[in-house]
């Protein structure tokens, strides 16, 4: 079997552009849904 | 005589790799009636492998004394899998079926959604080492997404020569993670990790929350990945019909009436593409092993991203909950809980597993849109 080794390590900026963008999507999720709930739940505190 | 040839001439062109689709078939029918795997998507993709591999069967396109006969698999794959209609309108169905109320409490729970995609980058890369092309090595790698819709989607859009091999492990694996993740998670975590108990503390979420975060997952993950807003927009407009409260009975026939169609469809339609000459080669065998390669990084990178954030946080994770962010919902967070009660009979981890699971089916997505545009853009 041929191993293509060229075109391995031409996917290895791939798999590192990937990881970021899926850590970065989640990070920004993570900081909205964050900043929601302070707003919301501050706020039906409040209007009880 | 000529009409006896017309009767049974049929039975002298049944070649040895049709009959080794028939075995396929049966066994992907057995799988699903016996061992309950998967039974909704492998018992019609079972049926569909034999019906597709009849010799002339009428059930896909044939070309007989020059003409082409159409076949209703192809009609239904071009009208529902080749436009990618079929697995968007399943997304509706399943983000109705979705609470990411768990993950919501508990939103750091997402990121480990994000390091359990790891398999499909991993795994991008391996089928391109064995020699595949980017195409299909893209679309084998999405195998690890754990979630047969956007394998769909992702191996349909970089139009894929493996296309139901690819399918069939995506499920398979799927039917199979019970089996898949507790030897690895066990490999890699000790007996003390395993037992790490992680308080859950209920917290109501506002309804607002809830109706707000289908719409910025969407706007977040499609700028981003706007590949993915296909699959991320149809996901997150079922959960909205869920979560809006006006809309209970399109969220109701989301969940069982469309997802039933669909998922019948979907399954049968998918068969179209097992034919033996196709299906049966070696790179097929190279699937399924990618495929199991894909699940394995996946829990991986889950575990060893709890594992890391320990080294930083007070409130311990264990680590085992980071495997859930596979996807494969809801059987992952089934699993891992059932193998913390294993440890520690006190345990309850599955809220968080839970919570991360789901996130994992966002994470999933998001790789998938991510996959076509990083591919897609080198290609």
């Amino acid at each position: 079997m041929h191993l293509n080794v060229e075109g391995f390590l031409q996917t290895l900026p791939i798999m590192g552009y990937g990881m970021i963008g899926i850590f970065a999507v989640m990070l920004m999720l993570y900081l909205v849904i964050v900043i929601l709930l302070k707003i919301f739940v501050k706020h039906k505190e409040e209007s009880k | 005589m000529e009409l006896l040839t017309v009767l049974f001439g049929n039975l002298m062109t049944i070649t040895l790799r049709q009959l080794v689709m028939w075995i396929i078939g049966s066994i992907l029918i057995y799988l699903a009636i016996k061992k309950d795997m998967e039974p909704s998507l492998l018992l019609p993709i079972g049926f569909g492998a034999i019906i597709c591999n009849i010799p002339s069967s009428g059930a896909i396109n044939q070309v007989i004394n020059g003409v082409t006969e159409i076949g209703i698999l192809d009609v239904l794959f071009k009208a529902g899998i080749a436009n990618e209609l079929l697995p968007l309108l399943l997304f509706i169905g399943i983000g109705a079926m979705i609470d990411f109320g768990p993950l919501l409490t508990n939103p750091k729970l997402l990121l480990f959604g994000a390091a359990a995609q790891f398999g499909i980058f991993f795994t991008l890369s391996m089928a391109v080492l064995f020699g595949f092309d980017l195409n299909d090595a893209a679309s084998i790698a999405i195998i690890g997404a754990a979630d047969g819709p956007t394998s769909i989607f992702v191996a349909n859009y970089f139009n894929s020569n493996y296309l139901g091999a690819i399918i069939v492990a995506a499920y398979s694996y799927m039917a199979l993670v019970p089996i898949v993740q507790p030897p690895v998670i066990r490999l890699i975590t000790t007996k003390e990790e395993r037992k790490i108990r992680m308080e859950y503390k209920p917290k109501e979420v506002p309804q607002v929350v809830k109706i707000l975060f289908p719409i910025i997952v969407t706007i977040i993950a499609g700028v981003i990945a706007p590949r993915s807003v296909a699959l991320i927009g149809f996901l997150m407009f079922g959960n909205l019909i869920r979560e809006c409260g006006v809309l209970s009975r399109f969220s109701l026939g989301a969940q069982n009436e469309l997802v039933n169609i669909v998922t019948l469809l979907l399954g049968i339609t998918i068969a179209a593409r097992m034919q033996a000459a196709s299906f049966l080669s070696p790179a097929t065998l190279l699937i399924l092993c990618l495929g199991l390669v894909a699940f394995v990084f996946d829990t991986i990178g889950g575990v060893i991203f709890a594992k890391v954030l320990n080294l930083f946080v007070k409130d311990k994770f264990n680590p085992m909950i980071g495997a859930c962010g596979i996807s494969a919902f809801p059987m992952s967070s089934r699993v891992i809980h059932k193998m913390g009660l294993k440890e520690d009979s006190q345990n309850f981890l599955l809220m968080h597993t839970v919570g991360v699971n789901v996130g994992g089916q966002i994470a999933s997505v998001v790789a998938g849109g991510l996959i076509i545009s990083l591919v897609g853009a080198l290609i």
